[in-house]
């Protein structure tokens, strides 16, 4: 009668499959597909993806969970349930695995001679020669033989690289070791943005999926630039940074792309630099009457330009498009930059709004003064990436792990090596080599064969000086 | 379908007209690089990367050649000609190296110069070591198309932008060269299993047609309504792509050349559709058909070749996106290029099965030698992939502060690892053997080729260098 399976055994069954393991990962796959062809909203603009999809197809998208594939939870739920597969089906294999890599079979018995394919077997005179000279054949090989004593009869056993056998363990562990650090930085990683000018301090962070965190100390950039290259393009990004914590100045250091800062597990990365859409100070020339003065106005600053009048910096913008009137922001770009200044004359009682370059809706005909732009300076934003994952060393340690594993399991073959002294059913005694791999089967065997006939000969040329001695013996009365 | 011979065919007539076409693909890649084949010092790079092309051309050439007449010296030859397409290569890259100040890992371009020397290496390396002789006609074309493909990317020496200025870009990309030429060479030796043990020449007929129609189906994804075929304007004075706003190329229509390119799929398509025919109606006289019209398929692959290379090397077009009239060039359609003379160069190949000696078989390993040497080579694959994404995830990590942000590239990076490690796991524990295992490896090839050029061609991402 055969025992039903319990529930339990089922379930233990099926999650140590490979054939589990191999559907979960096609699932997988083909998830991770449709994420690469669908745009996915992490990565992507918001107006990127409304010009992709129409709203109704960017709708049922959603809906399906198609953009935002990666962090979905059935997808998380995927890749734990792949763990758990690749943690029962090793753990369901191990025991015989071990068994076999802890108790290395070193007497062959009579039904494992009989049956081992690669085999050779030899008449000998005395055991002890025949195993001292497979003991040099095999040492010449670069083998290490032992000799096993079993009751009175010793024989020899030779093997290499028995690890391997271990090693597609360890290669599921490393893989293990990978997918536990990314659930640890999903859980408790975070990744942000920093945009710092000159002399400015934070200790907040934007959120990369939305929201503020706050860091726990405060960063502020004592400076920032970038490097080109002569042809123009971006050679290198530097910002110089300063941590402080409650207020002292606890570690600076100056990090460009590449080479990031890092503080209590917290890393501050030169992610961008660039114009920050916010004027330093615009130098003008003031014109009035035949009378020019160079003056400096800048975004708080008012600048009398004589007794009684005035001039401050109203309004400045670096793309500036005038539309019906009015005048709007196009970009932060530095493209077509206008400036708007307000005079305030004491004398006329009133302030005129004057644009550079002139526009519609200005005052520039009636103000007192003219103004020619001679210099503009913008304030440069530095952009920060900040990254921080607790769980990187995990996958670190997985990938070097992962990368010993394979190169075990696939390059180093577990080789072992048999010499058995027989004593046949008529008397005579016979060597028995036997020799397995479990990889490069081929390249063995014609190693194995070498080994054989190296034994074989030093056997033979060691009985010669026997047989001389045998016929001295007979002939010498 | 009992047929597993090859058709019976005058050597001699199959001879000509192979080398007739290898000669006429070197004229028309003559004739459409002329413009950028610059004067002046002899040996500099561009001029190089020609005589390699030249060399690899001719090597194709005679692989195909020795396939089918079994000549010896045919092979011998084409063994000499591969060495000296690699010591051309060799010579660019050294060039290549001097001028720029650092190895050639920085850009497509150098990504596939590395890429074709590895190649090119490895053909002869199959060759002695594992007496493969036939292996350089599935790794020449590909290393012809690697060339074609560098002739028209930009050139110019580019200082590293500072996202690349790292050496964990150097070991990334050097491991994922060798992982791809590796992964090349398990396809080659994939296929020449399958030819060993004797699959039906059908089936080859079936699958390469329907590559080619698949190539068309692709470069029909730009067909514009009445007719015209979208390709990427090129602005001469920049030396590069025309775009709109930031990541929105300006395509320009060309009138006509859609309907050329339907002309080429149904020719491409035909083919497969008398397969079909023949195995739905069981008769085997519309496999003789199917086999003709491979010609009139060729033929027309050319025809659409030579159409776009007449209209897409120069002329102005009109865009959709804008006003006025927009140059392109063929350096803003490489990967357009390069699959329509991979379709030819697949076409060509099936045409080599079916005049294929008899005694073909003799010339190859054993069909067991060719099962474990793709799996010997997939073994060495398989973890150079692992190390080239581990070093991609900790490069990524420095630079951008996430080993993992599953972008397109990387994610098919891991796709391809899971393919192949697919391919370890059914070997070693299931004991997959033979055709499945050849299956195996021929789709982790493709899904490598998808990850290397459909990613960069279709999908946008971070990855944007390569």
């Amino acid at each position: 009668m055969v025992k039903p399976i319990s529930p339990g055994r089922r379930i233990w069954q099926t999650l140590s499959s490979i054939k589990t393991g191999l559907v979960l990962l096609i699932l997988v796959g083909l998830v991770s597909i449709a994420g690469t062809l669908v745009l996915q909203r992490p990565n992507t603009e918001p107006q990127d993806l409304s010009r992709a999809y129409s709203p109704q197809t960017l709708r049922w998208l959603d809906a399906f969970g198609l953009t935002d594939v990666f962090h979905a939870w059935w997808f998380v739920v995927l890749l734990v349930l792949i763990s758990i597969t690749i943690l029962c089906a090793s753990i369901d294999r191990f025991p015989n695995a071990w068994r076999f890599y802890a108790r290395p079979y070193r007497v062959p018995d009579e039904h494992f001679r009989a049956v081992l394919p690669l085999q050779k077997n030899f008449p000998v005179d005395s055991a002890e020669q025949a195993l001292a000279a497979a003991e040099r054949a095999f040492r010449k090989d670069g083998f290490h033989p032992e000799r096993v004593v079993d009751h009175d009869h010793v024989s020899l056993y030779a093997e290499s690289h028995r690890f391997s056998v271990m090693a597609v363990y360890v290669v599921h562990a490393s893989l293990l070791l990978i997918f536990m650090g990314g659930i640890l930085d999903a859980l408790l990683g975070y990744h942000g943005f920093i945009s710092l000018t000159k002399g400015q301090q934070t200790s907040q962070i934007e959120l990369r999926q939305g929201g503020v965190r706050d860091l726990g100390f405060t960063v502020r950039c004592d400076g920032a630039g970038q490097q080109d290259y002569p042809d123009g393009s971006p050679k290198r990004w530097w910002s110089k940074l300063v941590v402080l914590e409650n207020g002292r100045e606890v570690e600076r250091k100056e990090i460009a792309v590449n080479d990031p800062l890092t503080y209590h597990g917290v890393r501050l990365f030169q992610a961008s630099y660039g114009n920050s859409g916010l004027v330093d100070y615009i130098g003008l020339t003031a014109v009035s009457n035949g009378s020019r003065q160079d003056i400096t106005v800048r975004p708080d600053t008012t600048v009398a330009l004589d007794a009684d009048t005035t001039v401050r910096m109203a309004e400045f913008l670096p793309d500036a498009v005038e539309e019906d009137g009015h005048v709007y922001a196009r970009s932060r770009e530095l493209a077509n930059p206008a400036l708007r200044l307000v005079v305030e004359s004491k004398k006329a009682g009133r302030s005129y709004n004057v644009w550079l370059p002139p526009m519609a809706s200005g005052d520039n005909a009636q103000a007192p003064y003219q103004f020619e732009a001679r210099d503009l300076q913008m304030v440069p934003y530095t952009g920060l990436e900040v990254a921080h994952e607790p769980g990187q060393w995990l996958v670190w340690a997985g990938c070097l792990l992962m990368a010993v594993g394979l190169g075990c399991a696939l390059y180093l073959s577990h080789m072992r090596l048999w010499a058995v002294p027989v004593k046949l059913s008529d008397g005579r005694l016979v060597l028995w080599l036997g020799g397995a791999a479990n990889k490069n089967r081929e390249a063995f065997a014609e190693r194995f064969q070498a080994l054989a006939q190296e034994i074989h000969g030093l056997t033979q040329s060691s009985r010669t000086p026997e047989q001389r001695e045998r016929e001295l013996a007979l002939t010498g009365d | 379908m009992s047929r597993t011979h090859a058709e019976p065919h005058p050597a001699t007539a199959g001879t000509t007209l192979v080398v007739l076409v290898g000669l006429g693909m070197i004229f028309l890649l003559f004739i459409a690089f002329l413009n950028v084949v610059k004067s002046g010092d002899i040996l500099n790079e561009s001029n190089l990367l020609y005589a390699a092309l030249i060399f690899f051309a001719g090597a194709t050439t005679l692989y195909l050649a020795f396939g089918i007449s079994g000549t010896e010296s045919y092979v011998k030859v084409a063994s000499f000609a591969t060495l000296l397409g690699l010591l051309a290569t060799t010579g660019a890259i050294a060039h290549r190296w001097y001028e720029s100040g650092h190895p050639p890992f920085a850009s497509i371009y150098e990504m596939l110069l590395s890429f074709v020397w590895m190649l090119a290496v490895l053909t002869l390396i199959a060759e002695k070591k594992f007496d493969v002789r036939v292996i350089g006609t599935v790794t020449m074309p590909v290393a012809i198309v690697g060339v074609v493909l560098m002739q028209l990317l930009r050139t110019e020496v580019h200082p590293l932008v500072p996202a690349l200025q790292s050496t964990w870009l150097h070991v990334h990309v050097t491991f994922a060269m060798l992982a791809y030429a590796a992964c090349a060479l398990s396809f080659a030796l994939a296929m020449m299993f399958l030819i060993q043990d004797k699959m039906h020449t059908e089936t080859f007929l079936a699958v390469t047609s329907g590559l080619v129609s698949l190539i068309y189906l692709g470069i029909l994804t730009r067909f514009e309504r009445w007719g015209g075929l979208n390709v990427i304007a090129w602005d001469p004075q920049r030396h590069s792509e025309v775009f709109l706003t930031k990541g929105m190329r300006l395509f320009v229509t060309i009138p006509e050349l859609g309907w050329v390119i339907v002309l080429a799929l149904l020719a491409a398509v035909a083919p497969l559709a008398f397969y079909l025919l023949a195995r739905w109606q069981k008769q085997e006289s519309w496999i003789g058909i199917a086999n003709h019209s491979v010609f009139i398929s060729i033929l027309l692959q050319a025809v659409a070749l030579v159409a776009f290379l007449l209209r897409g090397r120069s002329g102005a077009y009109s865009s959709l996106d804008a006003e006025g009239l927009f140059p392109t060039n063929l350096a803003a359609s490489p990967f357009l290029l390069s699959g329509m003379v991979g379709g030819i160069f697949i076409s060509l190949l099936y045409l080599l099965l079916l005049w294929r000696r008899p005694d073909l078989e003799r010339m190859l390993p054993s069909n067991d030698k060719l099962d474990r040497y793709t799996y010997k080579t997939i073994s060495i694959a398989f973890p150079l992939l692992t190390l080239m994404i581990a070093v991609g995830a900790y490069w990524a990590n420095q630079t951008w502060g996430s080993y993992w942000s599953w972008d397109p590239k990387e994610t098919w990076a891991a796709i391809t690892w899971l393919v192949y490690a697919g391919y370890l796991h059914m070997r070693i524990t299931r004991g997959w053997r033979g055709r499945r295992a050849a299956y195996f490896a021929i789709l982790g090839f493709a899904v490598v080729m998808f990850t290397f050029f459909g990613v960069t061609y279709l999908l946008p991402g971070l990855h944007a260098y390569a």
